[in-house]
């Protein structure tokens, strides 16, 4: 428990406080530099809970991309290594080659994983590599100031479409998720959500599925994560989750995509 | 005992890949190294080295990062272009301090270029390439034997500073078959332990990250002083280089790699006229042999760079003589081989040009 929280009981109180809920020793002692309510932080102490869960963490090892989670080997007490921009899944590709028996992961935003990092994505899962992409879908680049992302949704003001997306000028928002489940390699996908604790409890769910398929070598396991930025997004936190069910849902829907037979 | 055989200069390449025990190749087909990447695929597979043939070079360095950063031997190789766009990775492995071998079998550019033989990727290869202060060991084969020999180097190399390697050969090298001893190696002996790499988390240890992100500039300044040492370090113990006929020598050519081995024959035709010449070949471009060439250079009549660029080495070549003694230039470029009939006829205008100035001047 944090001194801020115990400072004002004695030791004797303090040792009588029953502890129900601690940190999993898979995530270090460095505080979250994310922004209030920013949806990295729950996704990364889930992960970790789960490789604590399935006692993994020392055969597990992430990638870390480049955008606001570039610091995740800072929090996840596991070994890892920071990948150049969009090559997240290249990195885990060949460390997975080469320790075929440790679990690995790739952890990245949209910007990394859907724009310069589309090839490397799609050439990851269409060979079936045997890793987990975990794939965090804000719809903005956050880390850079909140430009528009290749998830943005149509109409959304970013400081790089400042009047709103527009299919003229951008296109449209980049189903690939949807587009990496047509691969035949690619054996689990799902796009689950953290804006509620039930969809806390099913994206915990998922990444267990997604370990327990990776120890079956079943193939690539991709897990989008419709997440906020209230930062980005310049929205409360309450504001960003009721903004992201109502106008992030209809265009990313929550939900297995692909399942393995 | 060593193991002789007839081979390309690619194939020879790869297969020592093999033998220096390299866990991981990941490549993309490009001209003219490609065997490389095909050799691997049969051979190098057949004999457990995980060989993957990645979307791109982009791909491919990247998956050199994520192996290295595992512990394990690794490499990739190209020609120009592919190395072109190899060169942000490169950078990262260099900041992250990854050992691993980079091939560049150069051809003819700029852009697109030829499929041919060309030495243009020597700024590329030695002043950076990426962005940021790096240095590469770069190594420069001029035969079928050193493409093979250089491997076991440049792994051993990568290893001993913690740094990525890289063998700058040209198509002609790749190509050419020359007959090839391979060297009893036993990798078990070479390689250390890497207590750094990210191969899982135990119990009794800390985590290990592997990253080129240091956000504080302050602290990026002290990895920055780290990688000076180290390169100062390497400047001091790894120069290498080979010295023809130079005890006498009046003139110097200065070359390496295919254009090395036409100066040579130049060197033989250019002596049997009576004009004292030698060869100064450096075989790595980075850290460049200047001491040697500075010790010289005060008596010399003149040294003759050739190379097959526009005049990229010369500039090295110029601040290690530091005017002591007049620099020339002879190169072919966009993938033409010279001729050492050429290289005489470049020195030999040299040497009559001095004569006759030093005539004038009578």
């Amino acid at each position: 428990m944090s001194p801020e929280i115990t400072q004002d009981l004695t030791a004797e109180e303090q040792e009588q406080l029953e502890c129900v809920y601690a940190k999993p020793e898979t995530l270090t002692e460095t505080r979250f530099h994310y922004c209030p309510g920013c949806g990295h932080s729950v996704v990364h102490r889930v992960l970790m809970e789960v490789v604590e869960e399935l006692d993994i963490q020392d055969k597990t090892i992430g990638i870390a991309p480049v955008g606001c989670s570039v610091f995740a080997y800072h929090y996840m007490n596991i070994d890892m290594q920071g990948a150049a921009h969009g090559r997240a899944s290249a990195v885990a590709t060949a460390v997975k080659r080469l320790l075929p028996d440790r679990y690995v992961f790739a952890y990245q935003g949209d910007g990394d994983l859907a724009a310069i990092g589309t090839a490397e994505t799609i050439h990851t899962c269409n060979r079936g590599e045997n890793i987990m992409i975990v794939f965090i879908n804000n719809a903005i680049y956050g880390m850079t100031g909140g430009q528009m992302a290749p998830t943005t949704l149509l109409g959304m003001k970013t400081s790089t479409s400042p009047t709103g997306r527009t299919v003229e000028t951008a296109g449209f928002p980049i189903m690939i998720t949807n587009m990496i489940a047509m691969l035949p390699g690619v054996a689990y996908v799902t796009r689950q959500s953290v804006e509620t604790p039930n969809a806390v409890r099913q994206l915990k769910k998922a990444f267990t599925k997604g370990f327990q398929y990776q120890k079956e070598h079943k193939g690539t396991c991709f897990i989008e994560v419709v997440s906020n930025c209230p930062s980005g997004w310049k929205m409360t936190p309450l504001q960003a989750n009721k903004w992201l069910v109502e106008n992030m849902f209809p265009v990313y829907p929550p939900g297995d995509i692909k399942v393995p037979a | 005992m060593g193991d002789t055989r007839l081979m390309k200069g690619n194939e020879a390449l790869a297969e020592a890949a093999i033998r220096a025990g390299c866990q991981g190749y990941f490549g993309y087909p490009i001209t003219p190294q490609s065997e490389i990447l095909e050799y691997l695929a049969d051979e190098g597979r057949k004999r457990g080295m995980i060989v993957l043939q990645a979307e791109s070079e982009v791909a491919s360095i990247n998956m050199v990062y994520g192996g290295a950063g595992a512990g394990a031997r690794v490499m990739t190789s190209s020609s120009s272009p592919g190395i072109s766009l190899m060169q942000e990775g490169i950078s990262y492995i260099a900041c992250a301090e990854l050992p691993c071998l980079i091939v560049n079998v150069n051809r003819g550019g700029p852009g697109l270029g030829t499929i041919q033989p060309s030495q243009g990727d020597y700024f590329q290869s030695v002043k950076g390439g990426g962005h940021g202060d790096y240095r590469l060991i770069v190594l420069a084969p001029s035969s079928v034997q050193e493409m093979a020999d250089f491997v076991y180097d440049a792994f051993d190399l990568a290893d001993k500073y913690r740094t990525p390697v890289l063998i700058l050969a040209d198509g002609a090298l790749g190509q050419m078959m020359e007959k090839v001893e391979f060297r009893e190696y036993i990798p078990a002996d070479h390689v250390p332990p890497k207590p750094w790499a990210t191969t899982g988390k135990l119990k009794e240890r800390a985590r290990n990250f592997v990253t080129s992100l240091h956000m504080q500039p302050e602290q990026m300044e002290e990895v920055n002083k780290h990688l000076q040492a180290k390169y100062r370090t390497i400047a001091e113990h790894e120069v290498r280089y080979e010295l023809v006929a130079a005890d006498d020598a009046e003139y110097m050519i200065v070359a390496y790699g295919l254009a090395a081995r036409v100066s040579h024959r130049a060197v033989q035709l250019a002596r049997a006229e009576g004009i004292r010449v030698g060869l100064l070949r450096p075989i790595t471009l980075w850290p460049y042999p200047s001491a040697v060439l500075q010790s010289i250079a005060s008596r010399l009549q003149g040294v003759l760079v050739v190379e097959m660029n526009a005049g990229q080495m010369v500039e090295d070549v110029r601040l290690a003589v530091e005017g002591r003694a007049p620099v020339h230039f002879y190169g072919r470029m966009g993938g033409v081989i010279p001729g050492p009939d050429e290289v005489v006829r470049a020195l030999r205008a040299i040497v009559h040009n001095e004569v006759a100035q030093a005539a004038e001047a009578h």
